[in-house]
């Protein structure tokens, strides 16, 4: 699905004036046009979907981009914002007549304030480097997805990214004070305050997660917290997918709220295993990796009784790193788990549901009968304690067919995630993927007042635009498609 | 439990407001009338709107009707050993989930577990156009489409009705021991800020009346690790403490002249107003009563780069609230204007024209 770029040559007059534009706002370095300066612009981590901007802006200061925003906005440019480039919805795939606006020079981390714990950095600080930052200190930026060495606070907020510690620290809309926002008519924004709350409507949660669809983030102050004075993992291993499950919600209703609990089946735990050499059982059908933190003493009574609860689950052993190294090797297998089915499969697909945690057995039953239908082998990585389930579908691009059925098996496991009380999407965002998929999670009122939404702040819909939110008319093609228990959903749309 | 919910009738009602442009005034228990600006229009009651739909203590999830009694919701989740993570007031017997999360409201835990907007996972509404709409969900990760259960906290009901709304909740502590330091203001407002970036378990801290009160919270083994590496006199009877100030049944806040809530840095040293100060909040939200002018507390405050709200005792027709920057208050016109296209809810409550 790739898009060309038009040539130079073939470009318009408003296209030219448009460069021009940018031109004598930036340095010549900042606007990139060539289609091979272009080439490294054309997808963000999810790379089946591809296509090449008009033109790339590379600002440095806050005024830039509002110049640049106020120009687009007066010739009618669509502007799609981009950060590391590690978002996994294509959120950040750009327009063929749009500017692309790369966040990566705002690199800068302005200020740590261990005192008021918080941090004001630029949108393109990488955010593992928060935490790097703040342990002079003793502290850490709680958020902490698995790409957390490349990906960029901005993009964070901008897609409200989770990590594997949020049941205990929440998602980036917990962590952060304060955003400064550039809006499409070029207006620079303070949303939220460095107190812990501002006046009027709650602004910073509306925009966290909002995808670039409401504005342009240019400086974010987040929350910091206390390093914990100890963390330690317990491994635990099954020789069934239902009882890890069960496994999970005895472990809370003990009144214990891991750090970080994860779940592994047994394809994921191979694969893993095979790259990551951290110790996994081979032979068990799931794992659990539970993490608790806190002081030493705490962390010792939690594991007591974590220890206990696993084993009482069914647990054919259980497992307590011995050290820091083993605690880190534990967590590797893991956090290489995509990269290690990478190695096995040509290619696969990452889903991204949230399920109430007691649908999970018949949720995974669904997922392997599937498979079986499909012939598509599938390892699933869980985010255990929040239900938000990773199936990552191992299929061969180079095979004709094979993508579509991928993603065919990939909606339909979305689908699920809503029938049982879910979501299409936990952390990656809606994006371009799953665009389709908010047809199935909301109906036409909602998506309405989405839109309302997004025209309170950009009203000429110039931002991302396509992106996140569907237009009714594409649910009501995309609903004619998928007739669910003989119901169209949006009945009051007229069908073609 | 089908006769406790009557969204089908609030919606009718709202329709009904609709077609004859009658704005409304949504009401729950009336315990927080006093918040904000004045009320105008129509009572709509919503307290018949009750009940909680789903409580699942594995999922660490409650669902409930905008009308449920706070203390049913409560008493529900102390059964199960369970609690609302963000501790909130209720200030009066009638207090209910919907006008709990309308007004924002959290209590002294706030700081460290997070506001009543950081507990919200999804809700119901009925929106301006009478349309009954639903966001967010049971689970804690969802981002798909805007985040408008969230922007629903804190909205004074300006931009829906709400219906029911999901909510994160918490196994209690096992252990809980508040300690007192007596020192001046400033030194507790160093100690209090100097917590933040220590490990160790706290999850409420205030200065009052000469006395830093520093609330553990967590295994009896942290909470035990954590007084000995503290230190300080342990208070006797701690949970009323927490109580009556959450309340503001403090002798503190026994007073006709106006009391003004100052939301600041925590570490921001004492500020040179007039009147009589109580810190809670670890420091960050900070209690005033004062006979000073309301201009000159404002203009002081945000001198340090903090907001003020007038709180009680205020003139209701009058600024309640921090004046908005004029692109944010475009933007706030706009959103009200794409939830309530009519101006039907709370007209005036929070600004005026919202």
């Amino acid at each position: 699905m790739t898009v060309a770029a038009p040539a130079i040559a073939n470009r318009t007059l408003s296209q030219e004036a448009l460069i021009n534009g940018l031109l004598a706002l930036l340095p010549g370095s900042a606007v990139l046009t060539d289609p091979e300066d272009l080439r490294p612009f054309e997808c963000d981590a999810l790379s089946v979907y591809r296509r090449l901007p008009l033109v790339v802006v590379l600002p440095e200061t806050i005024a830039q981009v509002q110049a640049i925003m106020r120009l687009c906005h007066t010739l009618r440019v669509p502007v799609v914002a981009r950060g590391a480039g590690t978002g996994l919805s294509g959120g950040a795939l750009p327009l063929a007549d749009g500017v692309l606006l790369s966040l990566a020079r705002f690199t800068r981390i302005l200020h740590i304030d261990p005192h008021n714990a918080m941090a004001t950095l630029q949108p393109g600080v990488r955010n593992l480097a928060i935490s790097e930052a703040a342990a002079a200190h003793g502290m850490y930026y709680a958020p902490d997805p698995s790409s957390q060495i490349a990906c960029s606070i901005g993009g964070n907020v901008a897609e409200n990214s989770g990590g594997v510690h949020c049941l205990k620290y929440g998602l980036t809309v917990h962590n952060i004070l304060m955003l400064k926002l550039v809006t499409m008519e070029g207006e620079l924004l303070s949303i939220g305050s460095e107190t812990l709350d501002s006046p009027g409507y709650d602004l910073l949660a509306l925009l966290t997660g909002s995808e670039g669809m409401l504005g342009i983030i240019v400086e974010v102050t987040v929350k910091l917290l206390a390093r914990p004075e100890r963390a330690q993992v317990v491994l635990a291993a099954f020789d069934d997918v239902v009882k890890a499950g069960e496994a999970v919600g005895a472990i809370i209703a003990a009144g214990i709220i891991p750090a970080g609990l994860e779940m592994m089946d047994r394809l994921a735990i191979q694969a893993a295993e095979d790259f990551a050499h951290a110790g996994y059982p081979r032979d068990a059908e799931a794992i659990l990796l539970c993490e608790l933190d806190g002081s030493n003493a705490e962390v010792s009574e939690y594991i007591m009784a974590v220890r206990r609860v696993l084993t009482q689950s069914g647990a054919t052993e259980v497992r307590t790193a011995v050290d820091e190294a083993e605690r880190q090797l534990f967590w590797k297998g893991r956090k290489s788990a995509f990269p290690a089915v990478g190695r096995i499969s040509p290619d696969y697909y990452c889903m991204d549901g949230t399920i109430p945690r007691r649908q999970l057995p018949q949720v995974l039953r669904q997922i392997s009968q599937w498979s079986q239908e499909y012939g598509l082998a599938v390892a699933n990585v869980f985010h255990a304690g929040d239900g938000n389930l990773h199936p990552l579908i191992l299929f061969d691009a180079n095979k004709p067919g094979e993508l579509a059925r991928t993603e065919e098996f990939g909606r339909r496991i979305l689908q699920l995630c809503v029938e049982v009380g879910g979501t299409i999407t936990g952390e990656h965002g809606v994006g371009m993927e799953k665009i389709d998929q908010m047809c199935s999670q909301f109906r036409s009122a909602e998506l309405s007042q989405f839109h309302a939404v997004k025209a309170a702040f950009d009203p000429a819909g110039l931002l991302n635009p396509g992106k996140a939110v569907p237009t009714l008319q594409r649910c009501a093609e995309f609903g004619a498609m998928h007739v669910h228990h003989g119901q169209l959903s949006h009945p009051e749309l007229e069908r073609y | 439990m089908a006769d406790l919910d009557s969204s089908a009738a609030l919606q009718q009602q709202v329709q009904d407001a609709i077609n004859t442009r009658t704005p409304l005034n949504i009401c729950g228990g009336n315990s927080k009338t006093f918040l904000g600006r004045h009320p105008e229009g129509k009572a709509l009651p919503v307290s018949a709107h009750r009940g909680i739909v789903e409580y699942d203590p594995r999922e660490l999830v409650l669902s409930a009707r905008a009308g449920t009694p706070l203390a049913e919701i409560e008493t529900a989740l102390s059964d199960a050993g369970q609690m609302l993570t963000f501790e909130p007031p209720h200030f009066g017997e009638n207090a209910t989930l919907g006008g709990t999360i309308a007004c924002g409201l959290s209590g002294p835990r706030r700081p460290y577990a997070g506001a009543a907007r950081d507990a919200v996972l999804g809700c119901k509404i009925i929106n301006g156009r009478a349309e009954l709409l639903q966001f967010g969900g049971q689970v804690m990760k969802n981002v798909a489409g805007y985040d408008v259960s969230r922007l629903m906290a804190g909205a004074y009901g300006t931009l829906g009705v709400l219906l029911e709304i999901s909510m994160k909740v918490l196994p209690r502590p096992a252990a809980s021991l508040t300690l007192i330091h007596e020192c001046p203001q400033q030194e507790a407002i160093q100690r209090m800020s100097q917590l933040l970036s220590q490990p160790v378990p706290v999850d409420a801290a205030c200065y009052h009346a000469g006395q830093c009160h520093i609330r553990l919270a967590g295994s009896e083994q942290a909470v035990k690790h954590a007084h000995e590496h503290l230190g300080g006199e342990v208070l006797e009877k701690a949970a009323p403490f927490w109580h009556t100030l959450r309340e503001q049944q403090l002798p503190f806040f026994h007073s006709d002249a106006p009391l003004y809530r100052v939301m600041v840095k925590p570490d921001s040293a004492p500020l040179p107003i007039a009147g009589s100060w109580l810190l809670d909040w670890g420091g960050a939200q900070r209690w005033l009563v004062s006979d000073e002018p309301v201009a000159k507390i404002r203009e002081r405050v945000a001198a340090v780069g903090g907001h003020v709200t007038c709180f009680r005792s205020h003139d209701s027709h009058d600024e309640v609230f921090a004046t908005l920057s004029a692109p944010l208050l475009t933007i706030h016109q706009r959103l009200k204007n794409s939830f309530d296209p009519h101006a039907i809810f709370n007209r005036g409550r929070m600004y005026p024209g919202l």
